[in-house]
């Protein structure tokens, strides 16, 4: 569970201690009408006592994590049925339960299973859904995480994100001999926050995890050289390149959606950043603005035609637009003195923004054919939102006591959930893509 | 007291020089006493800042004021919020540093920028490159040669203090004059 992925040595300052804290989710927000809905704990068919993990208990916590439905406690259960004959929708009707999950773990040969599980709709007595979801003993963990996601997308109409992932940064500080020794990580965690993964750790500053369209990489800059550089590494092999190290500041790298180009913020000789394309293939360099401004922190249109960015151009930071071919920049938000770090939401139309809401600095979303500013989180210093794959919530970092923690909010802002870790400062979450895009 | 203990569990190294910034509250008499620990004449590696004492042989011209044996106050430039002009207090102790380099061909110097907390942190990168990008100026009007500075921005990511108050942000804005790069 707590891999640490094999980097460069050169990153490699200290040796991991063992056991890194897995986040804990806290709803701390929800909806009134979240459904009432029982995940019966699942059978087992196979050799040994049990199946590798509680598919019921992992099921039921991604969906209650959702704001949307209210599990079961499951000592409340009348009966405890794994079969569709042994189903008696009174006692769940009498309990005033909307849907029934039940199902069972069946194992072909050690190490494989299948994950058979049928939705019912309690008032009507109805089969919604019958599914079977392979699982290996290795990925046991995501294949319940797609069980929640085809449950959600039958009951709700929305895909589930509950398999996808999370891509952070943890700053861990120790005192020794009168000296602050910093530790920073790059962590990649399930969308629970739990199977967490240590992709690189370094004593000088990591910062802005971007994922790859097809959610196999992530680009990041370190500073591990005492200056700022861009790396793009791969998961699964824990591989890495360094694709920008030129003078200045190399930052704020931003997939393109067909994963072909970076868009980046440099500062080149003159000290001031503008923003570029960076083709991966050919490392031909673009430059898209110019001037004494502060630009940074792209982000792309889906179409992959316009560039959305922060710039200082007006005096204090706001979003701009450019074309990603060249071209004249617009300015974009209009609302408020501080609108910066833009993400496009999935669907195209909003951006989410860190905008100053009467001097504290908020996730906001702006409607871009309206040009309406809306309000989401509630904290003092929020910052770096990051969309869910599939538009219904924003993760973000906010800040409790002294430390940094993430939190979840709906994008209508009525869902709001916090995800604090026992130690260290956490920061710049970025939800990945879809799994299997 | 107790306000003091807690902001020293947290000091960086550099925070020694707390008593020349630009709020002189509480910290004031504590960080000197750190300093015994911390030390004004260490030089600053902590974080990972290359240090003090790279002077060239031969070097002339260096005071407390400036060049490599100025002293840590000396070294350390802080702004306004989402501001990277240099404030006027500190002509003479950039002109000291200017005058040193411009005496002394050889030596070479880091300004490393820093942004408080606020806001969002590439942003912040870039106010902190605008920052160092300011010193810069400054020195190389002094007579100080492109070739002698380095840049670098470190935006929010090494506060020299830890903490969400107007105090702490105001010690966090800063540029640091690192000799020996």
């Amino acid at each position: 569970m707590h891999k640490l992925i094999p980097v460069l040595a050169a990153i490699l300052m200290l040796a991991a201690p063992p056991g890194q804290a897995e986040l804990q989710i806290q709803i701390t927000e929800g909806v009134d009408k979240a459904l009432p809905i029982a995940v019966v704990p699942f059978g087992w068919q196979g050799t040994g006592a049990a199946a590798p993990l509680d598919v019921a208990s992992v099921v039921a916590a991604d969906l209650a994590r959702s704001g949307r439905f209210d599990p079961m406690d499951r000592k409340d259960m009348l009966q405890r049925p794994t079969t569709g004959a042994d189903v008696d929708f009174g006692d769940w009707r009498m309990q005033s339960t909307d849907f029934l999950i039940i199902g069972r773990v069946v194992q072909s040969v050690p190490g494989q299973y299948e994950i058979q599980f049928q939705v019912f709709d309690v008032l009507r007595g109805e089969q919604l859904l019958s599914y079977r979801q392979p699982a290996t003993a290795a990925d046991f963990r995501r294949s319940c995480h797609r069980v929640a996601d085809v449950i959600y997308e039958k009951l709700t109409g929305i895909r589930g994100v509950f398999s996808t992932r999370i891509a952070y940064v943890t700053v861990s500080r120790s005192q020794a001999q009168g000296q602050v020794n910093s530790n920073y990580r790059l962590v990649v965690a399930d969308a629970d926050g739990q199977n967490v993964r240590i992709m690189v750790e370094s004593r000088q500053p990591i910062m802005s995890p971007a994922w790859s369209p097809d959610g196999r990489k992530i680009a990041y800059v370190s500073f591990e050289a005492n200056r700022s550089e861009i790396y793009v590494q791969d998961l699964r092999s824990g591989s890495r390149k360094r694709v920008s190290a030129r003078p200045g500041v190399n930052g704020a790298p931003a997939w393109s959606p067909d994963g072909q180009r970076l868009a980046v913020a440099l500062s080149q000789q003159d000290g001031n950043l503008d923003i570029y394309t960076l083709d991966l293939t050919t490392q031909v360099l673009t430059r898209l603005t110019s001037g004494s401004a502060i630009d940074t922190e792209p982000t792309w249109s889906l179409d992959g035609q316009q560039i959305y960015f922060t710039s200082d151009a007006a005096g204090g930071p706001q979003v701009y637009r450019v074309p990603a071919e060249g071209g004249s920049a617009r300015r974009v938000t209009f609302e408020g003195s501080y609108n910066a770090r833009p993400r496009m939401a999935p669907d195209g139309k909003e951006l989410a923004v860190v905008h100053n809401d009467r001097g504290n600095y908020r996730i906001a979303l702006v409607d871009l054919a309206r040009s309406t500013t809306q309000v989401l989180s509630d904290g003092r210093l929020d910052e770096s939102p990051s969309f869910a794959p599939n538009g219904e919530m924003l993760i973000y970092a906010t800040q409790e006591g002294t430390r940094g923690v993430l939190a979840t909010v709906s994008a209508n802002g009525r869902i709001k959930t916090r995800i604090p870790e026992l130690d260290g400062d956490v920061r710049e979450p970025a939800w990945s893509p879809f799994a299997d895009k | 007291m107790t306000k003091f203990k807690t902001i020293a569990a947290l000091l960086i190294v550099t925070l020694v020089t707390a008593c020349s910034g630009p709020s002189k509250s509480t910290v004031d008499e504590g960080a000197a006493g750190a300093a015994g620990a911390g030390g004004a004449a260490s030089s600053g590696v902590g974080a990972g800042g290359t240090g003090a004492g790279g002077a060239m042989g031969g070097a002339t011209g260096g005071s407390a004021l400036g060049g490599p044996g100025a002293s840590q106050e000396n070294r350390i430039i802080y702004f306004g919020y989402d501001e990277f002009a240099v404030k006027p207090e500190y002509d003479v102790i950039l002109q000291a540093h200017g005058k040193y380099l411009s005496a002394n061909p050889a030596a070479r110097v880091r300004l490393e920028g820093h942004a408080d907390e606020r806001g969002s942190r590439e942003y912040n990168i870039g106010l902190g490159e605008k920052r160092a990008q300011s010193v810069r100026n400054v020195l190389l009007l002094q007579g100080a040669v492109s070739d002698q500075i380095a840049t670098v921005s470190f935006g929010e990511e090494r506060p020299a203090v830890i903490g969400s108050d107007e105090e702490a942000w105001s010690l966090n804005r800063r540029v640091e004059i690192v000799y020996g790069q």
